[in-house]
């Protein structure tokens, strides 16, 4: 059922069967928001500057990988710091299957229609590959393990340098076109980053509706009984061995996409890219939103990204950081922005472990409760 | 066999590195239900105490003081960003400790610069000759230390009165809490130790080579170690770290022969894979305590 909550002689939040109360859109006014904000979010391109909207294309390139780690992290408890590897398979099977024939490396110059699903297939094999991992191991043991395959994959991204492009060099990113128009070049009346972000932005919407259609049925509240108590889960019947490889799979499925859009949006993929660095950031991304939710994936994203970009910015506004590309100083912006970073992840789980989302729910029960807010 | 032998000296040596590095994971794992991904941070923080102290106090009294700082520097971590966290899951506290890292690192790598730095330390590049064998010294040093350092340790935990306090918070916080035992005492000593040794890893982890930027990635090869020997042993941490060092050396001086195919550099992710052939084989490592699960 799609929504819920429609209402009983006017009363929004009564619902008369579960399917209403486990709707996409429970409530009338979650329907209203998502649509709003979904709509503002298409006329951005039109009011701001296309270096703006670059960074919002790569926010929501990451709120897709973000979700994926979620459904595997969040719902299905499953740590996973090998995210980062999965995401570098998506950007290099769409970076090749697109990839021009000339070039120095390797390309098949195919179309969208086949570059984005096996962006999202070849990761999610892979992740299936791993997932019986997560069978025979958990907690720590399972996130060191995951860690493991970051070495691992750096390694073979390292070295498979006629697909990679190498160390240092990497390759050309996605080539992305559809109807023959290409996402990524000026148009006659919009230019590329127009059309990325668009693309970017569905992207988003297709992904962020999967997530949740997943967390709200019974697959998703499956993965949350392994979650809570793998035991109990397994008395009452649910399946680990198959929702666990499950939940690896769309999840590196997800990651995968998110690698192809964020080398659609950046012209070149680079291998070392996909480090610890990148894991750490997916996990922090759900830490700060809101762990187990897919909101708070998106808004961790965005938020962590627009951060981050702020305090570029501070060097505008504080003698001791110099600006980007000059020498001295007490801190060069990226040494700011990377401590901020660390702070953000350490603050956020001592002050409010259940990140954004959390800010949001405390806003959302003083006026629901209001006057009675206490 | 020459060759054999020569990769499993160098290895024990490299190992050693490994094992300090994984005797404090493992001190703060028992004691706190913690891994530290501060670990690394902890480990160049003890180099950089030697690289900047040795010039004006000379080698050894830098190192004492770098064990002494070092150590501070962990009981500080602990006791502001880990403390407030007791009862949270121990995934959270992982989390944070990796923020703890990143935020330390990004102050040595501002120390570091972009110049290699060295620890001056007395044995350097000297090597000497046992038959065909050729022996470095630092090698020799860093395999004594680590096993020097193993048997205080245990004697420690055998014997002293705190070292039991230790074991038992060990074995069960509230329990020992309810015998008298002063558990966030242990948890500062713990970070403590585990500062010390990482201190001491960060001294050796020069080898020769310098302290770069990057040189916080062999700390990280202390967990394929620790999970090799189990989280929560003491010994299982040094026969670890051993192990990851010799089979590193053993791949780094036969792979490009025997497998080319692999790539150059596979050598540095073989403990990994090492890991994953160990994990799939025992899942609670080869000297680990397997989980009971009680429904």
């Amino acid at each position: 059922m799609l929504f819920g909550g429609s209402g009983v002689g006017g009363r929004p939040e009564l619902y008369t069967s579960y399917d209403a109360d486990m709707a996409l859109f429970n409530t009338r006014a979650k329907l209203w928001s998502v649509q709003g904000l979904v709509v503002l979010a298409a006329l951005l391109p039109f009011v701001l500057a296309d270096d703006l909207l670059v960074l919002l294309s790569r926010a929501f390139a990451f709120a897709v990988g973000a979700i994926g780690l979620n459904l595997v992290t969040g719902y299905a408890g499953q740590v996973s710091l090998g995210h980062a590897v999965f995401v570098g398979i998506g950007a290099f099977t769409a970076a090749t299957l697109s990839g021009d024939p000339e070039a120095r490396t390797l390309g098949f110059g195919l179309p969208m229609i086949v570059w984005l699903p096996a962006a999202a297939l070849l990761p999610a094999a892979v992740g299936a590959l791993v997932a019986p991992l997560a069978t025979r191991l958990r907690g720590l043991y399972l996130a060191i393990v995951t860690l493991g395959l970051v070495f691992i994959g750096d390694h073979v991204f390292r070295e498979a340098d006629f697909i990679t492009g190498g160390f240092g060099v990497g390759r050309p990113g996605v080539i992305a076109s559809v109807f023959g128009i290409s996402l990524t070049d000026n148009g006659p009346s919009m230019t590329g980053q127009q059309k990325t972000y668009w693309f970017a932005l569905v992207m988003l919407v297709i992904v962020a509706i999967l997530g949740r259609n997943i967390a709200r049925t019974a697959v998703g509240r499956a993965f949350q009984a392994v979650r809570d108590r793998d035991i109990a889960a397994e008395v009452i019947g649910v399946e680990l061995t198959k929702h666990k490889v499950l939940a690896f799979t769309v999840s590196s499925a997800f990651a995968g996409l998110a690698g192809a859009l964020l080398y659609t949006i950046t012209r070149q993929v680079v291998p070392e890219t996909f480090n610890l660095v990148m894991s750490v950031q997916f996990i922090a991304i759900i830490l700060i939103g809101g762990a187990s939710t897919i909101s708070g994936s998106i808004a961790g994203a965005v938020f962590l990204t627009v951060v981050l970009r702020f305090a570029e910015e501070l060097s505008r506004f504080f003698s001791f950081i110099p600006s980007p590309g000059q020498q001295g100083g007490l801190l060069n912006t990226a040494q700011v922005s990377t401590i901020l970073y660390g702070f953000l992840i350490v603050g956020f789980l001592l002050f409010e472990p259940r990140g954004l989302f959390g800010v949001w729910i405390r806003i959302r029960n003083y006026w629901k409760g209001w006057p009675f807010s206490y | 066999m020459t060759q054999f032998l020569q990769a499993i000296v160098s290895g024990l040596g490299q190992g050693s590195i490994y094992a300090l590095v994984a005797l404090g994971f493992v001190i703060i794992y028992k004691s706190t239900r913690v891994i530290s991904f501060a670990q690394p941070a902890l480990m160049i923080t003890g180099s950089l105490f030697v690289v900047f102290l040795h010039d004006v106090i000379g080698f050894w009294p830098a190192l004492l003081l770098a064990i002494i700082g070092t150590a501070g520097v962990a009981m500080t971590v602990e006791r502001t960003t880990l403390r407030p966290m007791i009862g949270q899951p121990p995934f959270v506290v992982a989390i944070i400790t990796i923020g703890v890292d990143i935020v330390l690192r990004v102050i040595q790598n501002r120390l570091i610069g972009t110049n290699l730095r060295f620890v001056g330390d007395p044995w350097g590049l000297q090597n000497f000759q046992v038959g065909e064998l050729l022996i470095n010294q630092r090698d020799v040093a860093r395999l004594f230390t680590a096993l020097l350092i193993l048997a205080l340790l245990s004697a420690f935990f055998r014997y002293s009165r705190f070292g039991l306090g230790m074991r038992a918070a060990a074995f069960d916080q509230e329990t020992a809490l309810a015998q008298g035992i002063d558990v966030g005492r242990v948890f500062m000593v713990s970070w403590a130790l585990a500062g010390a040794l990482a201190a001491v890893a960060g001294m050796f982890v020069d080898g020769g080579g310098g302290i770069s930027q990057q040189t916080w990635i062999v700390a990280l090869k202390a967990l394929p170690a620790i999970i090799i020997g189990g989280l929560d042993s003491v010994n299982g941490a040094v026969i670890g770290g051993l192990a990851v060092g010799v089979v590193e050396a053993l791949v780094a001086s036969y792979q490009t022969e025997y497998f080319p195919w692999m790539g150059n550099g596979f050598a540095a992710v073989s403990p990994y894979v090492l890991l994953l052939v160990v994990l799939l084989v025992r899942p609670y490592g080869l000297f680990g305590t397997p989980e009971v699960e009680r429904v």
